[in-house]
């Protein structure tokens, strides 16, 4: 919605707005991470994605010397300790991805080393782009992860003022690292936040996605993103969502993640959501008929990115338009700590929005 | 609660007490995460368990750093999926010998409270969100009795440690109706290098064999639906 980045993430719980889109009404109002419980109905779902956030960026050299950056996007299914990796030129986040020299050719075979205990052989490259790699690490287990987070930082942007602490790029409900890049639409939802939503009557329920990279620099591997992503949809979750979907209560995706992780598994059964892990590559564009979920709650996004063409899932392009706007206008802040957005009806007549 | 299966994480796994819960919640079926602060002790408990059957994980960390909280908590949930079990056993004594709460410094002071009060808040809050969606969840709070009687010498430990019991009670109040439950558990005085450390005297005979005392945690542990969360149990060890 070309709102202003948030360039550091909030102290005050205060300072977080929320731009509701009521679809069904076609209109917009301002209102605040507070006001959730309120908009949203006794006997509806929260579904968050619980990925919590890797420190996925190492600097590392090749045994030619080059100095580069890998930002992690995901370990790969089966044994071995093999991630997919994205590689950038020397420098780092304080310089904008498209502005970042290229990283050094590799081929399979090719050793990058991060640290003294730590280094990776290249298993494949991408056709797509050299910079998309496969990477086994010469390490697994408890050796691998304490090396990952004793040498990884948060992956940020250019936007961002300073080096992120880990604990700035986590919600408040992560438990497997999966994610690339903090699952940011659940950041807002705090402690008292999750407790008035329970006091109101609206249920929890997570999954897990391997939320990536949400850019590259390079407008090739950028146009493909996001890349097929792993998931988890846990049973008691699907328990959770049919029994709401069938007592008539809505589905509430926390983030871009969570709709991609039950439509796309909806889609690979036939319509039926299936507990259990999975991959998808499904991009959800103008069109697209959900079939678990019913609204969203997520980040301010520009158009055109692929996290706006998703809310065309939940709202008519004329409404995303007007509230892209509205958002430029009144000053919402966008990117990862920046303000939110409900794409949801209304609570119901007898209720008074905020 | 059944431990078979169950993803568990404890601190100050080294020796001692931690060491010995690691070893039965192991031999019990669950997958263990160990930390501590050495490496090379900590790995050979985890070697052990491995070697008698069990799933162990060695994570060397230190739980008075708070760049490491969610280090350990993303790792060890790497290792063994979401934590089912945290145990906050890591301890310090500060300075040895212990001095009067009038010579103690105020650096010392934090130091303890760092390890023994902050450590376990900060892990806690990296993980306890996970176990409220998921429904449940068990975390446990090592204290002593020095928490309880205030003993000459043992000033910034037994605060510690009566802050570190009373966030447990904090922590059950807030997340009443969630399905996790905190249980902070008194051990006693057990044969140990802390107690050691402590009480260079003390006759080590009159004291409890730690793996005993972790014997009888466990079976605390799988009993725990009859507690009320935010109890505080002694622990009673047969003579």
């Amino acid at each position: 919605m070309s709102a202003a980045a948030a360039a550091w993430p909030r102290d005050d719980a205060a300072a977080e707005r929320l731009l509701w889109i009521d679809p069904e009404r076609r209109r917009l109002r301002d209102a605040h991470l507070d006001d959730m419980p309120a908009l949203l109905r006794p006997g509806d779902l929260l579904v968050v994605n619980d990925a919590a956030t890797l420190p996925a960026s190492l600097s590392g050299r090749t045994a030619a010397g080059s100095s580069l950056e890998v930002r992690l996007y995901g370990q790969r299914a089966g044994p071995g300790p093999r991630f997919r990796a994205v590689l950038f030129g020397p420098g780092d986040w304080r310089l904008r991805t498209e502005d970042r020299p290229e990283p050094a050719r590799l081929a399979p075979g090719d050793r990058i080393s991060f640290a003294p205990d730590l280094s990776a052989r290249v298993e494949a490259v991408a056709d797509l782009s050299p910079r998309l790699v496969e990477l086994t690490f010469d390490r697994d287990g408890a050796p691998l992860w304490s090396a990952l987070y004793r040498y990884g930082r948060p992956v940020q942007y250019s936007y961002v003022a300073a080096p992120l602490e880990l604990w700035s790029v986590q919600t408040h409900f992560g438990a497997r690292p999966w994610a690339a890049e903090m699952p940011s639409a659940g950041r807002p939802l705090r402690w008292h936040i999750l407790r008035a939503l329970g006091e109101r009557g609206v249920r929890m329920a997570a999954l897990t996605h391997a939320a990536g990279l949400s850019s590259t620099g390079d407008p090739v591997l950028d146009a493909a993103l996001p890349l097929p992503e792993q998931f988890d949809v846990p049973e008691p979750t699907v328990r959770a969502i049919r029994a709401t979907r069938a007592a008539g209560g809505r589905v509430v995706a926390v983030g871009t993640t969570v709709v991609r992780a039950l439509e796309g598994s909806a889609v690979q059964h036939r319509g039926e959501l299936v507990p259990g892990p999975g991959e998808t590559d499904l991009v959800i564009r103008p069109g697209f008929r959900p079939q678990v979920v019913h609204g969203i709650l997520t980040g301010i996004h520009e158009p055109g990115s692929s996290h706006f063409g998703l809310l065309h899932e939940f709202a008519p392009g004329d409404l995303l338009a007007a509230a892209s706007t509205h958002a430029r206008a009144a000053g919402y802040l966008g990117h990862e700590f920046g303000d939110s957005c409900l794409v949801l009806s209304g609570p119901g007549s007898t209720e008074a929005p905020p | 609660m059944d431990i078979r299966g169950q993803a568990a994480l404890v601190t100050g796994a080294s020796r001692g007490l931690g060491a010995a819960l690691a070893r039965v919640l192991a031999a019990a079926g669950a997958r263990v995460v160990l930390v501590a602060r050495e490496p090379a002790p900590l790995e050979e408990v985890a070697a052990q368990i491995r070697a008698a059957g069990g799933e162990a994980h060695a994570l060397p960390g230190d739980v008075s750093d708070k760049r490491a909280a969610y280090a350990i908590a993303g790792a060890a949930a790497a290792l063994v999926g979401p934590i089912d079990i945290l145990i906050h056993n890591a301890s310090n004594l500060g300075r040895l010998p212990m001095p009067l709460l009038g010579d103690t410094e105020c650096e010392d002071f934090e130091n303890v409270l760092a390890t023994n009060l902050l450590g376990p808040f900060r892990i806690t809050k990296a993980l306890v969100g996970a176990m409220v969606l998921r429904g449940g969840g068990l975390v446990v709070h090592v204290s002593s009795d020095a928490a309880v009687a205030a003993y000459p010498r043992w000033g910034a430990y037994g605060v510690s440690k009566a802050a570190l019991d009373h966030l447990a009670r904090i922590w059950a109040a807030e997340l009443s109706g969630t399905g996790v439950c905190f249980l902070t558990v008194d051990p006693g005085e057990m044969n140990t290098q802390m107690h050691r450390d402590a009480m260079p005297d003390a006759d080590p005979s009159a004291l409890r064999d730690p793996a005993r005392v972790a014997a009888r945690v466990l079976a605390l542990l799988r009993a725990c639906d009859l507690r009320e969360s935010g109890d505080r149990l002694e622990v009673e060890v047969a003579a």
